[in-house]
């Protein structure tokens, strides 16, 4: 019962995004200011479709947290003596569960969308509905089509197969949700924009409306991305925080290009430039969605995350690829001719500075896009190659370093014009910073050029981002340009904790006889034993290292091997010591022949300080959606307040005076 | 400056810094990029000593040494050919690392021959395989790699 209600419900949402799409078309058709009768419905059909479709995806959890082995999803991808939670995280670790959850998450901020906004003219918010339903059919028709999530087996399965035991994780229910919602989030403010430009509507108003769209989607992205670099870290066991795999890449496209729109907007909102710029972003911001979700879901990938092999889906999303992205850069390239041009700018602005970084984002994202996609051209051509840090690390490097330069001066600058001879005192301490801190790193150690130039950036980036408060009464500073601060300053942080793995990092990997004992930076490693254990799902050799820092208190780490056996899999599970100057990262090996146990240990100092900056960039997002959404609240509730007492001063006008 | 004329120079400054992207890229790819190689190949035409390559093939039964550091291993890759390439490798063993298993081999010729690896692929379950072994069996999958290697070593 429960799949059917299920796959009802989704059939419904499907019929509904049709009811959506042609009725906000019909609002284009309406002369100026008139409403047009039959887009009225477009509103609550998006609303009523996104209860639909989360219900569908209510039924799925529930399916999988009772583990109904009557569904084939169910059966193939859960297990009953799975622990509970594993059981609800599982139901977005495969294929079909991950797309309900996307469509569930695009229903869902369509239905807010036009529940809720109500400042944009309504034949801009009709063509919006009519993109953004146009956009959910088709990936209703991709589930309903092609990955029924529901599909019924002919007899129940007695048990299942069970979930891939690198994605029991307490990662897997953070990760993708997020990365998801932030997906999606940009399929809104891709709508807004192809409705502000069918319509006409480009200007700052517009911009306000897409603004906390873009800003949330960015805040979910870039919390998303953290959060799967530090799951990678610890749960591969290879010490790495990021691999340029496809799958990560994926996800950084989309960063990339929401970065670059969610700057281009505010200069949008705030001076009406960038008019055309910014549409061009959001339409590639959520072309890289798109783009990102086929490499992960068409099969065209082999990598842990990588669930589906199946030819017939991989060609529905290419053509869905094909279809939207095709479409919005058509309808891009006839209408953009019609945007006029906004308010001019000399080079030496605050938006020439943002103009300049977009443009480096944009090739970065450019280097990454050329990067990721070049294995399967290549293979196209039966010749196989893969494309690692070698490529990524320099090439991303020649546009990032001009860019992070740029980004330190950039938020001192005045809108519209400016002298660089006032910010005299800024450039030469900012520049001194980053020359000394180079200075000082050469002179520490022997450190590869990226991670030395990495440094000096961080150094000179973490002044740089507190430099716009420099007398400014602390108090009076506006929440929105503390979130900017924050997330600058987070750059920084990020910056310093790569640099140091990349230059500081220090392993040991050696076989140890119980007993022995390892020294790796100012850590001694005391292997006591290796001793078997068993978890719910699992069997594995756990070893007991002794970690002691300068002979002081030792601390137990417990790295294991695991072997799980449904599905039938083994993994290395890492043990990690956090310091506040850096992590102590240890796995287990093999045992060799003379009974010796292999392990390998890393000190990686400040390795913590990539996540704990992407935190604070994230955070710094969060604050800036506050700030704005609060001013934008005060302005609504001054103007109401304004409105009563002016309809008070006529009512009391119009009232007749009393004879004197 | 008229308003035309600056939307067409932040066009075209957009346009030449994606092209200069385009250029590094192609640039940079057609250096930095990981060619797959089969023993045989390395054999007749080996890569430069340091560039990085990846070499794919099977163990050869009977040759895996381990040295009495008791985490650097020796053995000898072969594909379809009597070829064999002798492999370096100090680390961790993937788990199904087996004489007579598939494997592919990150790493560098080094001066004396030997394949110094600095990280080793095999297939350790069912979801999860190098993608050069993709679908295969270990028996077959030297075999298989040289068929969808063809034009690599012209």
């Amino acid at each position: 019962m429960i799949a059917e209600i299920g796959l009802a419900a989704l059939w419904l949402a499907a019929a509904l995004a049709v009811l959506q799409m042609v009725s906000g078309a019909f609002a284009l058709r309406g002369a100026e200011g008139a409403i047009n009768p039959l887009a009225m419905y477009a509103r609550p059909a998006a609303v009523v479709q996104a209860f639909l479709a989360v219900l569908a995806f209510a039924m799925l959890l529930w399916a999988f947290m009772v583990t109904d082995l009557s569904i084939k999803l169910v059966a193939n991808n859960s297990h009953s003596m799975k622990p509970m939670l594993y059981k609800i995280t599982g139901t977005w670790g495969n294929h079909e569960g991950s797309m309900l959850l996307w469509v569930g998450v695009l229903a869902l901020s369509g239905g807010l969308l036009a529940g809720l906004e109500r400042r944009l003219p309504e034949r801009t918010m009709g063509a919006t509905l009519a993109v953004q339903g146009f956009v959910a059919l088709g990936f209703y028709a991709f589930l309903l089509l092609s990955s029924n999530p529901f599909e019924r087996l002919p007899v129940p399965a007695v048990e299942g197969v069970g979930l891939n035991p690198l994605l029991q994780d307490i990662g897997l229910a953070i990760h993708p949700p997020t990365l998801y919602a932030g997906y999606v989030g940009l399929s809104v403010a891709f709508s807004l924009a192809m409705g502000a430009l069918l319509t006409n509507q480009v200007n700052p108003a517009f911009a306000r409306v897409m603004r906390p769209w873009v800003l949330g989607a960015w805040v979910l992205l870039t919390f998303g991305i953290t959060a799967g670099s530090y799951w990678a870290y610890y749960e591969l066991g290879w010490g790495g925080w990021w691999f340029w795999d496809p799958v990560e890449n994926a996800s950084l496209m989309p960063w990339l290009a929401a970065t670059a729109l969610m700057h281009s907007v505010a200069v949008l909102a705030a001076r009406d430039a960038l008019r055309t710029w910014t549409i061009m972003l959001g339409v590639l911001a959520f072309s890289m969605s798109m783009l990102g979700t086929f490499l992960v879901r068409s099969g065209v990938l082999t990598s842990v995350h990588a669930f589906a092999v199946d030819p017939e889906r991989g060609a529905f999303i290419l053509g869905l690829l094909g279809l939207y992205i095709g479409g919005a850069f058509t309808i891009f390239a006839l209408r953009a001719g019609a945007v006029s041009e906004g308010k001019r700018f000399s080079v030496s602005s605050r938006e020439g500075a943002l103009v300049f970084n977009n443009v480096m984002l944009s090739a970065i994202l450019a280097i990454v896009l050329l990067g990721t996609l070049y294995p399967l051209v290549t293979e196209a051509f039966d010749v196989r190659v893969s494309v690692g840090p070698p490529y990524f690390n320099p090439a991303s490097a020649i546009f990032a370093i001009p860019m992070f330069l740029v980004m330190a001066v950039g938020p001192l600058l005045r809108w519209k014009e400016d002298k660089p001879a006032r910010l005299q005192f800024e450039v030469s301490l900012i520049a001194a910073v980053l020359i000394s801190a180079i200075a000082l790193a050469s002179v520490v150690g022997d450190i590869p050029f990226l991670p030395l130039l990495g440094l000096g950036l961080a150094a000179a980036l973490a002044v740089a981002a507190a430099l716009p408060l420099k007398g400014r009464k602390l108090t009076r500073v506006p929440t929105a340009t503390w979130g900017m601060v924050l997330a600058h300053f987070g750059v920084a942080v990020s910056l310093f904790g790569m640099a140091c793995e990349g230059a500081f990092t220090q392993e040991r990997l050696a076989a140890v006889a119980p007993g022995g004992t390892e020294q790796v930076g100012d850590f001694s490693v005391t292997l006591q034993n290796v001793a078997p254990v068993a978890g719910p799902n699992w069997t594995a050799i756990e070893a007991r290292l002794a970690v002691s820092r300068n002979g002081g208190e030792p601390v137990i780490l417990t790295p294991q091997a695991r072997n799980f056996w449904s599905p039938a899999q083994a993994t290395s599970e890492s043990a990690l010591l956090t310091r506040w100057d850096g992590q102590l990262y240890a796995v287990i090996g093999n045992q060799a022949e003379d009974g010796r146990w292999q392990i390998r240990v890393w000190w990686k100092p400040f390795v913590t300080f990539i996540w704990y900056g992407g935190l604070l960039i994230a955070l710094g997002g969060v604050l800036a959606i506050a700030g704005r959404v609060r001013v934008d609240v005060k302005r609504r509730t001054a103007t109401a307040m304004g409105d009563v007492r002016r309809a008070d001063l006529e009512a009391l006008n119009a009232a007749p005076m009393p004879a004197e | 400056m008229k308003a035309k004329h600056q939307r067409l120079i932040l066009v075209i400054a957009a346009l030449l810094a994606i092209i200069g992207a385009g250029l590094i890229a192609a640039w940079t790819l057609r250096n930095q990029a990981n060619y797959f190689y089969l023993p045989e190949q390395m054999a007749e035409a080996p890569p430069a000593e340091g560039q990085a390559v990846r070499l794919g093939g099977m163990v050869r039964p009977g040759s895996i040494k381990t040295e009495a550091d008791g985490v650097t291993v020796n053995f000898m890759v072969t594909g379809n050919t009597d070829d064999a390439i002798p492999v370096r490798y100090s680390g961790i063993l993937p788990d199904l690392f087996v004489e007579g298993s598939g494997v592919v081999a990150e790493g560098s010729l080094g001066p004396n021959g030997v394949f110094m690896a600095t990280n080793l692929l095999a297939k350790h379950d069912e979801n999860y395989v190098p993608k050069e072994l993709e679908g295969m069996g270990t028996e077959q999958a030297a075999k298989m790699a040289a068929d969808t290697t063809v034009g690599l070593s012209q």
